[in-house]
């Protein structure tokens, strides 16, 4: 029988809510760095574009680790966040947020810099011809173009987060309702006499979310590609 | 009035141009490469010249020598270019309606009708771009630029992606409207039979420089 327990909807309701709160932090974000990387000429370029792409290549636990020394209670950051704005990342689910917004950034970033790369830069000086500030331009015409990969960059970024293992364990550990998301319950699981069938379960819902997730990106590309540049 | 006196290193191409335009329509005419399209795109602000003046009606839009660049979206310029650069991702009358969205002026129905009636586009209000043939869409950019309420008009050979048929299709809206919309007009193009049926004053372009101002006698044996 496929039933889920409680223990599994918990972890699976935190996975869910710590890739989206992960993806919509790192949006605004994402955004600009695409941007900077697609269309600034500044010295460090190279190495801003390295640093972005460091997550995808980097073994997730050192990830983890360097997150733990910076974002830890003591760390010099995380010490700054949490006497000034009671920001606390260890051991909290907004820990494992933090952590796979950064794993998921690299894959939210590209597609936002192809995207941006790609448009017509002669449509935004026609809107300027016609009295838009640059602000506009960027709100009226440019977001609006590179939409697709916008949406490809959020889904992929979003599917990630939903998959986080190595950093978000080491960062914050594997505290059921807190931090055990899907991933850190089937391990959990698989660690126990007769967690086999619970760990199976959350692995189809696994599978289930993240195919989801990448047919959903696939069709809303389509989609917004069809409608602003004609398919 | 428009008055130009620029210069800039294009290039191999050193630009060195000074003219006035009053009403009417200017052509600015010569052959490819003669930096006709860099000398809109200076009066219109997207292009930085090296040294120079341009002036519009005594508003200073650049002048070198007291570090003034009036930015593109404040210099009150319609510009409708070779290529049409209609937006892809709105529909006719949402292009129409960009210039005076974006400087927040009040919807003015009687002018966008009679601008619409002008240009015959009425029927083409809720299609997208991509769905428009070259002469609609050409009429449409003309429409976008002209519903900004410009004080100078540009446009840079906008016939030249048309086929013949879509051109004469295109030039009488063009004539009617250098003879009822009262804005002054420049007009690029390489093509003398063009020139003759709008234009009511050249400023011929050779390498950069001017070689003749005048009237429509300065197009004489040219094709």
């Amino acid at each position: 029988m496929f039933e889920l327990s409680s223990a599994e909807w918990i972890a699976i309701g935190l996975s869910l809510r710590i890739a989206m709160v992960a993806t919509a932090c790192a949006l605004p974000f994402g955004i600009a760095i695409g941007w900077l990387l697609a269309r600034g000429t500044f010295w460090g370029k190279t190495v801003l574009d390295g640093l972005v792409h460091l997550p995808l290549v980097l073994p997730p636990v050192v990830t983890g680790y360097l997150l733990l020394i910076w974002f830890g209670r003591k760390g010099p950051l995380g010490a700054f966040l949490y006497d000034h704005f009671g920001i606390l990342f260890a051991f909290r689910w907004t820990g494992a947020a933090l952590a796979s917004a950064i794993m998921g950034f690299p894959l939210l970033v590209r597609p936002i810099r192809l995207a941006l790369e790609s448009i017509d830069r002669r449509l935004e000086d026609a809107a300027a011809t016609l009295g838009a500030n640059p602000v506009l331009v960027f709100v009226t015409v440019t977001l609006p173009l590179a939409l697709p990969g916008i949406i490809a960059g959020v889904l992929l970024c979003f599917a990630r987060a939903l998959g986080e293992f190595g950093a978000t364990i080491t960062f914050v550990s594997n505290i059921p309702g807190e931090t055990q998301t899907i991933s850190a319950a089937i391990y959990t699981f698989l660690q126990i006499p007769d967690g086999d069938a619970a760990a199976g379960r959350l692995v189809l819902v696994a599978i289930a979310l993240s195919l989801a997730a990448l047919i959903a990106a696939e069709w809303l590309g389509r989609r917004a590609t069809v409608r602003f540049h004609g398919g | 009035m428009l008055a130009v006196d620029v210069q800039k290193q294009l290039g191999a191409l050193q630009l060195a141009v000074r003219f006035n335009a009053a009403g009417g329509a200017t052509a600015l005419f010569g052959p490819s490469g003669a930096g006709k399209t860099s000398l809109v795109n200076m009066i219109a602000g997207l292009l930085k010249p090296d040294r120079g003046v341009i002036t519009l009606d005594k508003t200073l839009l650049f002048a070198s020598e007291s570090g003034v660049n009036v930015p593109p979206h404040r210099r009150s310029i319609g510009y409708v270019f070779q290529e049409g650069r209609l937006f892809p991702h709105l529909n006719v009358r949402q292009n129409l309606e960009y210039g005076r969205r974006m400087s927040r002026r009040t919807r003015e129905p009687v002018e966008f009708e009679r601008i619409v009636g002008l240009l015959g586009i009425g029927h083409l209000l809720t299609r997208r771009p991509r769905l428009l043939s070259g002469g609609e869409r050409q009429r449409v950019a003309i429409g976008r630029a002209l519903l900004m309420q410009p004080r100078l008009l540009l446009l840079d050979e906008p016939l030249a992606s048309l086929d013949t048929g879509h051109k004469g299709e295109i030039l009488p809206y063009l004539v009617r409207l250098r003879d009822e919309a009262g804005i002054p007009m420049v007009y690029v193009s390489h093509i003398a039979a063009e020139v003759r049926q709008i234009a009511t004053h050249v400023v011929r372009l050779e390498d950069g420089r001017v070689t003749a101002t005048g009237g429509l006698e300065l197009l004489a044996g040219a094709s």
